[in-house]
């Protein structure tokens, strides 16, 4: 309890990433929020990369972590475009009625 | 070591608790604040463990610009208002237990992995990158990552290029009825579209624009 070690991070790390599936499964209000959901999942595994990283002493973790930083921006970006652009065409991001796909 | 500990608690108490918030929280703005307060404990917690220019990079990247992208577009589409139905639907509302127990399967997963791992027994050898004490985290993430790493460093700018056209392009609309500037319109008029040369009669003048 008291011993901080490695399997804390990866907890923690295994908990947040479980409340981002639990977000993208549950949500009934609007797209903006699974995109949030996704930005924790990514967090999640930046977790892991970096408390690998320092308990094993390898560097190779915390580079991968950067480069997992900048595809996060750019997803979230790139989703941000896509919900702006979605929603001046039909008026509403709510999960309910985006199903134009008929998925 | 005590202190350690507390301060990892203090920590992913706060981030796991705000996470949570962020997935249940009505208004998606204060979503947005509680992502903002994860995002900030998780750093907290990389600059504990010795990873500062992480800590210090995830501060930047994600509270500087991400949440308040996320912000912009919360409030600029007018859905912070939104009235919430978590756990209430219309129609077919089967599958918020499936999900539930899917995530709940995902988790303890996870957390039979963590309890059960090993080290692979030739998981040092001489080709890892070593952390070395003497020089800071900063100086040493420096030395690989323009170095060994310099190809997947520039095609992630590349990306972060591609991504910026991509909303640029994804957003961009052209209204019509407003009056624009068009340089390749102005500089590629011609003497004889702009001029007319008119003859004029003595003591009668001449009449244009009929």
């Amino acid at each position: 309890m008291i011993d901080i070690g490695l399997g804390n991070y990866l907890t923690l790390g295994a908990v947040i990433f479980s409340i981002g599936i639990i977000g993208i499964f549950l949500n009934r209000k609007n797209i903006i929020v699974i995109l949030m959901s996704i930005e924790l999942i990514l967090l999640a595994v930046n977790i892991n990369l970096v408390s690998f990283s320092m308990y094993l002493g390898d560097l190779t973790g915390q580079v991968f972590t950067l480069f997992i930083l900048t595809v996060a921006a750019a997803e979230a970006a790139i989703g941000l475009a896509i919900i702006v652009v979605y929603y001046r065409n039909s008026g509403t991001i709510r999960v309910e009625e985006i199903d134009k796909l008929k998925g | 070591m005590i202190a350690h500990a507390i301060f990892f608690y203090v920590f992913s108490i706060i981030a796991v608790v705000s996470a949570v918030m962020v997935t249940v929280s009505k208004n998606t703005v204060h979503s947005v604040f509680f992502l903002i307060l994860d995002f900030i404990s998780i750093s907290c917690l990389f600059i504990m463990i010795g990873a500062e220019f992480l800590g210090m990079i995830m501060l930047i990247v994600y509270v500087g610009a991400v949440a308040v992208l996320f912000l912009f577009v919360v409030m600029m589409l007018n859905v912070a208002q939104q009235k919430n139905q978590w756990f209430i639907s219309k129609e077919n509302s089967n599958h918020i237990p499936i999900g539930l127990l899917i995530s709940v399967i995902i988790f303890f997963e996870l957390i039979i992995v963590i309890g059960g791992w090993k080290y692979k027994p030739d998981l040092f050898d001489e080709g890892n990158l070593l952390i070395v004490n003497d020089i800071s985290n900063t100086h040493s993430l420096g030395m690989v990552l323009y170095t060994d790493y310099i190809h997947i460093f520039q095609i992630s700018g590349m990306i972060l290029l591609i991504a910026m056209i991509g909303a640029i392009v994804l957003t961009f609309r052209q209204r019509e009825g407003v009056k624009k500037q068009s340089y390749l319109k102005q500089i590629s008029r011609e003497r004889a579209e702009g001029v007319e040369v008119v003859e004029v009669a003595s003591n009668r003048g001449v009449k244009l624009d009929d």
